[in-house]
């Protein structure tokens, strides 16, 4: 069994118990074990279930590489899943919950796809759910969908009970990964003056240096540690951070830092966790070595762990995972797992070592009284929710004549693979390292910065060397070679000493025995948490996958959460093997961030809720938002669909709304309309090029109604310009344009007219702009007193400066209603009272604010158009009859070239037309007409469509408009438009103008 | 996610501060001009995997255009100029000549 | 007239870092030859500084000038002048191409103060805040998360942040959670 060794455990307080439950069971551990630490504590072997096969499956590993025991953690608004253990630390009130499993963990139902996992080999699925094709829906995918994934997401009605928050950080040089190599990098960087930050995502500092022994100077790890750290707080160019994961590099020296704020602390005040977007100019990845399992059968069993993550468990946290310990090995750093086991009171039954010989660490743990068996290997561990026997053979065989041994524990080294994740996520290369069998940073092609040279230096056991004065010496190169790298003089002074016992050479061991029979490798795990097995990469290249990346897929090795973290390299050399190639030949997958899953809440950081978006909000806002406005979004901004009263619907205060304004008086709010002032000697040439008509005859005082067109000819915005004094035009645009019509102008004149004299400011936000509308427009505003509105002081399509009601304004009568109607502009910080003014004097003239549904009704009735309704990238104004404002005297404008093309040219472009149902009612929005004969793909051919379509109240029938082919040629004629709900519409051509077609309403 | 330093106000900013804007010195065709130079002019544009010339906005910023000469297949960046000109100026060729001999790029090299 | 009322009208908060909404701010958005004697005379007259070099602000209280772009400034007036002084500077630029126009109305100001005012900043904007990368008498324009802003610094930990009035709502409910009591970064 696992239990708490009386001694030992350097991170943990013994003084300070803490309280846990673990499927509902309460539990004890001491303040510094993790969850899995503490879990190993109270004999808790089997820790979930695997993905494919539900197999019982045990901790494995001690840090950010375990693929096991992931648990859903928390409750309620706190509940998250798929959390590793491993890297959890412990707190009080914990709540901890095992997957993948129906009913219990101890009873699971889906286990009984281990019993059948013959039948369910690589490509299982791909090859089985295809026919018959209606199954799909109705049996298959409701039976993967329910198999699928690891563990629960939260409820859907769940909300996030924390918050989260970026950081922007630059710095000189970040250094990834606080063991010893990072600690001596990040010292030797610092000390050229360079700004260094430093991150480790555990909560101590040291790595696993302190565990593994050895001296640095003659003193213990631990020492150095802390005179380290300590030196490295007192220098102000260093930032030290714990808890903060390297998850990703990027172009240009882009990193992110994850910084797990109050995962051990849930509900303290502030964010849980901290996104840090740095840029450094060199980044130093010291981020160790991960050491690699043995593929033997039963390698899955609980109780069946890492040898290093063995040792840790015993060292950091005085916890033995077993009783009785057998170690296989092909390394001589196994060893040091046995004689800490041994040491802490712990039998150590055997050392399989696959090799004939191995180093003084040999000697030391027969010295200790442990057998150790040269070239002997597990051809099988039995048991089924932990360890109970194995069965031992040689190395150099099939698995059989085998030996049994009871024991409760199996501590397995395969060799240690560096971390060069982060090194890789921007294009840093790897080359083979024979000796060690592993893959490694090649110093000479780093990922290239924007200067063209290497901007990230690997450091330690990440960079290749495993021995402690080898990760030293090669640390303080990186931390030097950094400082150099950001523009730094780095003294290149002495490495500390590290000192361990010297070992023997590894020897590469993929399959244990080495010639395992097929029963044994379909019980040889590679990918422990997606059930990949040595005869599944076997089988996937004997169907011809040759390529890493497809067998990756193909197998799913690799593609749990863990990413690959254990299986990679094993997996790797198993398909070479089985391709006859060598491991370098086959390559790696690609590494991409983040190196451990981040939460989504960090990624989204302070963008939820409230400020998820920006809302764009006029001074009248909150007004609105007082009187029933039921809002629309446009773009960023939020306006007024309509008012809604009490004991209305939304359609019922659209149609009072648009038969008050059509019979009384109506305020809109329009002061999103984009404002751009354009101003110079040069501007009268400037607007002729960007509108189709011209606007440099315009006289001052006056108003224009302007298109704007693309290069390439497309209609992309309208309004209406005013021309303010000789040199001085005021462009209206869209709602959502103000910004991308002022980029556009901005970009002509930057990039191709830069020697036209020609000023843009957009002043869109500086006015609340109220459109006056209806009969009664001009009686609420004289009733207001001060300038003269009537008729002749101020004639449709002019401007006024002056004031009314006291107000300063701008008053322009222009309409988009057909009605008489002002717009009036005043200053933004009196729009609110401006507006108040005007519902207080309106009263007796039946004033209602009315909303943008209102609008498009009235505009449509007037066969008006709408950019992003009539229009949408592909429409020019000749399509919707606009040739009146496209002006013929210009020699060039953009968009004329384009508007001369044979395709613009053509007769059968679509052209806007009204429609009338026959029946009155309201057509589908976008619904297509169609006409004769099918097109190429056997559907029927389309002849048109309909862009704007409403249920108008004055008129008391839908109306619609549409791009219809020849359309202006059809008047009266009836095309059918088939909706979605299967009903086919029934609608004639008709002008586009619906409502008072001589215009007589606004020239009042 | 690049850094570009931006030539009018000289800000190294980072690429969620700016705009691209597609490729650089590319010479307007208005009215007058034959079908097939329009359509060059409006469609058709160079796909190298190496030097290349482009146009950002330092939108979330200064508001300035400017031109970036850079690698498209290691996205070194061999320096940013004016957008008022009509070709890269001297002292960018002569950079990129540097790091890249031989590299051509339309009519450039 | 009525009494003018700014997009947020004073409001204000308490975290690690104290954020208000300064109330109206006369702005001037000069656009011109910035190296031309009118301009900078101009430019004197209204603010009594001297023409800022790039990025630069020259502020003193409600009154100063700041670099927008080699052909931009913001020239700040206190609000009750902002036409009177807009009516001498377009005066003074009679002669010469250039725009002056009052945004007084299309902005809110804020300020950000306190020992983690940097730190605040730094959650918003993907600027190096680090004293000595930035000081008073500096201006940067840049983004405050997903909307465009500007800030400099009046003092050692006292920011003035501009943004577009429309995103006042936004920009005061960003600051507000990115200076949540006990989000203090220890950076700064």
């Amino acid at each position: 069994m696992s239990t708490r060794l009386a001694n030992q455990g350097r991170l943990i307080d013994r003084s300070k118990q803490v309280t846990f439950t673990f499927n509902g069971k309460t539990m004890q551990g001491y303040e510094g074990d993790t969850l899995a630490s503490a879990l190993l504590a109270n004999d808790q072997m089997m820790v979930g279930r695997s993905f494919k096969y539900h197999r019982p499956r045990g901790i494995v590993a001690s840090g950010a590489e375990e693929p096991n025991a992931l648990v859903g953690l928390g409750e309620g608004s706190r509940f998250e899943p798929n959390q590793r253990t491993t890297t959890t630390e412990l707190f009080d009130g914990l709540k901890a919950e095992s997957q993948n499993h129906w009913p219990s963990l101890e009873h699971d139902i889906g286990v009984v796809n281990n019993y059948v996992a013959r039948f369910l080999p690589s490509g299982f699925y791909y090859k089985t759910f295809i026919h018959p094709k209606p199954f799909w829906k109705h049996v298959y995918e409701p039976i993967i969908r329910q198999s699928a994934g690891l563990g629960k997401a939260p409820d859907k009605e769940t909300r996030d009970a924390d918050t989260y928050e970026h950081f922007y950080a630059f710095v000189d040089v970040l250094v990834i990964g606080g063991g010893v190599a990072g600690l001596q990098a990040a010292k030797v960087a610092a000390k050229s003056g360079a700004k260094v930050m430093l991150i480790e995502q555990t909560a101590h500092w040291g790595g696993r240096a302190p565990v593994d022994g050895g001296t640095i100077d003659g003193e213990p790890v631990d020492k150095f540690v802390e005179q380290t750290v300590s030196e490295l707080e007192a220098m102000d160019n260093v930032t030290l951070r714990l808890r903060c994961m390297g998850a990703g590099v990027y172009d240009h020296g882009y990193a992110l830092g994850y910084e797990r704020i109050s995962d051990h602390t849930p509900g303290a005040q502030g964010p849980r966790h901290r996104l840090w977007r740095i840029r450094a100019k060199q980044i130093v990845t010291a981020t160790g070595a991960i050491e690699r399992p043995l593929s033997f059968a039963g390698n899955d069993v609980p109780g069946v762990m890492l040898a290093s993550a063995m040792r840790d468990y015993v060292v950091n946290w005085g916890v033995t995972p077993g009783e009785r310990v057998i170690v296989a090995t092909n390394n001589d750093d196994a060893y040091r797992t046995a004689i800490t086991l041994k040491k802490a009171g712990v039998d150590v039954l055997r050392i399989l070592d696959a090799r004939d010989s191995a180093g003084p660490l040999a000697d030391e743990a027969r010295g200790l009284g442990i057998r150790v068996d040269p070239g002997k290997a597990i051809a099988k561990v039995k048991g089924g929710k932990r360890v109970k026997k194995v069965a031992i053979c040689n190395q150099n065989g099939i698995g059989g004549a085998r030996e049994e041994v009871e024991c409760d524990a199996v501590a397995m080294s395969g060799g240690w693979s560096p971390v060069v994740h982060l090194w890789s996520h921007c294009g840093g290369k790897l080359i083979w390292d024979e000796a060690n069998a592993h893959f490694r940073p090649d110093p000479d092609r780093p990922p290239l910065g924007a200067n063209g040279e290497g901007f990230v230096v690997a450091a330690g056991s990440a960079n290749g060397p495993l021995s402690l004065g080898d990760v030293l010496t090669d640390a303080q190169a990186a931390g030097a070679a950094a400082a150099k790298g950001a523009g730094f003089k780095a003294k290149a002074g002495k490495a500390p000493v590290g000192e361990t016992t010297a070992e023997a050479p590894m020897e590469a061991v993929w399959l244990m025995p080495a010639n395992a029979e097929v029963q044994l490798r379909m019980k040889s795990w590679l990918d422990f948490q997606n059930d990949v097995k040595v005869s599944d990469v076997q089988l996937a290249a004997r169907e011809g996958y040759e390529s890493v990346e497809h067998t990756k897929r193909y197998t799913t090795l690799g593609m749990a959460t863990d990413q690959g973290k254990l299986s990679n390299i094993n997996g790797l050399a198993i398909l070479a093997d089985s391709l006859d190639a060598e491991i370098p030949k086959v390559g790696t997958t690609t590494f991409r961030p983040p190196y451990t899953p981040i939460s989504m809440g960090a990624i989204a950081g302070e963008a939820r809720g409230e400020v998820f978006q920006p809302i764009r909000r006029t001074p009248m806002h909150d007004w609105h938002d007082r009187s029933g406005a039921d809002w629309e979004p446009v773009g960023q901004w939020r306006r007024p669909y309509a008012y809604v009263r009490p004991g209305e619907t939304v359609h019922d205060a659209v149609n009072r709304e648009v038969k008050n304004t059509r019979e009384n008086l109506g305020l809109l709010d329009a002061s999103t309309l984009g404002k751009l002032i354009v101003k110079g000697p040069d501007a009268g040439k400037f607007l002729d090029m960007m509108y189709t008509n011209m606007m440099s005859t315009l006289k001052v005082g006056k108003c224009r109604y302007g298109l704007m067109c693309s290069e390439n000819g497309f209609l992309i915005d309208d309004g209406v310009v005013a021309r303010i004094d000789e040199d001085t035009w005021l462009c209206h645009t869209t709602t959502g344009g103000a910004e991308r019509i002022h980029a556009h102008m901005e970009e002509w004149l930057q990039t191709e007219w830069w020697d036209w004299k020609v000023y843009v400011a957009n002043v869109t936000e500086q006015y609340a702009q109220v459109a006056v509308v209806g009969p009664n427009a001009r009686k609420v505003l004289e009733k207001l007193g001060g300038m003269d509105v009537s008729r002749e002081a101020l004639p449709f399509m002019e401007w006024r400066d002056g004031q009314i009601g006291g107000f300063d304004c701008r008053a322009y009568r222009i309409s988009f209603s057909g009605e008489l109607s002002y717009e009036i502009a005043v200053p933004a910080s009196q729009g609110q009272a401006f507006w108040d003014a005007l519902m207080e004097a309106g009263k007796e003239f039946g004033v209602m604010p009315y909303g943008t549904e209102c609008l498009h009704i009235l505009r449509a009735e007037k066969g008006f158009i709408m950019i992003g309704d009539e229009t949408d990238g592909t429409v020019i104004p000749q399509d919707l009859g606009l040739h009146w404002a496209i002006s013929k005297k210009k020699e060039d404008f953009l968009g004329k070239r384009a508007q001369e093309r044979s395709h613009m040219t053509d007769p059968d472009r679509w052209k806007l037309v009204g429609l009338e149902t026959v029946d009155g009612s309201v057509l589908p929005d976008g619904a297509y007409a169609v006409g004769e004969g099918v097109n190429a793909n056997g559907q029927r051919n389309m002849i048109g469509r309909v862009t704007s379509t409403y249920y108008s109240a004055n008129l008391g029938r839908g109306i619609a408009m549409g791009l219809v082919k020849h359309g202006p040629d059809r008047m009266g004629e009836v095309i059918e438009f088939p909706g979605t709900d299967g009903k086919i519409y029934k609608a004639k051509i008709v002008d586009p103008v619906f409502y008072d077609k001589d215009g007589e309403k606004q020239n009042v | 996610m690049l850094i570009l330093n931006c030539p009018y106000c000289g800000v190294d900013a980072e690429e969620t501060e700016l705009t691209a804007g597609g490729e650089a010195h590319i010479k307007r065709h208005g009215p007058g001009s034959s079908d097939d130079e329009f359509h060059d002019y409006l469609f058709m544009r160079e796909n190298p995997k190496g030097v290349h010339f482009e146009r950002w906005r330092h939108s979330n910023g200064c508001g300035k255009w400017f031109h970036a000469a850079r690698c498209t297949a290691t996205l070194e960046v061999f320096g940013t100029y004016s957008a008022q000109t009509t070709e890269p100026p001297k002292e960018i060729r002569e950079a990129i000549s540097a790091k890249r001999p031989g590299w051509k790029w339309r009519e450039f090299e | 007239m009525s009494e003018p009322i700014s997009a947020l009208n004073h409001a204000s908060y308490d975290g690690i870092a104290r954020i208000e909404e300064c109330g109206l701010q006369g702005m001037i958005t000069l656009r011109g030859d910035l190296s031309g004697k009118v301009v900078i005379k101009a430019v004197k007259d209204a603010t009594g500084q001297k023409m800022p070099g790039q990025r630069e602000a020259h502020v003193d209280g409600e009154t100063g000038v700041c670099w927008m772009s080699p052909d931009e400034l913001l020239v700040l007036v206190p609000y009750a002048e902002v036409e009177a002084k807009l009516a001498a500077m377009k005066d003074a630029l009679g002669g010469v191409h250039a725009l002056a126009v009052n945004v007084s109305d299309a902005r809110a100001v804020f300020r950000v103060s306190g020992a983690s005012a940097r730190e605040v900043l730094a959650k918003v904007a993907p600027v190096d805040l680090s004293r000595d990368a930035f000081q008073p008498g500096q201006i940067r324009r840049s983004r405050l998360a997903q909307v465009a802003g500007a800030f400099w610094m009046d003092g050692e930990d006292d920011f003035r942040v501009v943004c577009f009035r429309s995103a006042a709502d936004y920009v005061f409910k960003l600051l507000k959670v990115a200076a949540q009591p006990g989000s203090e970064v220890g950076v700064y």
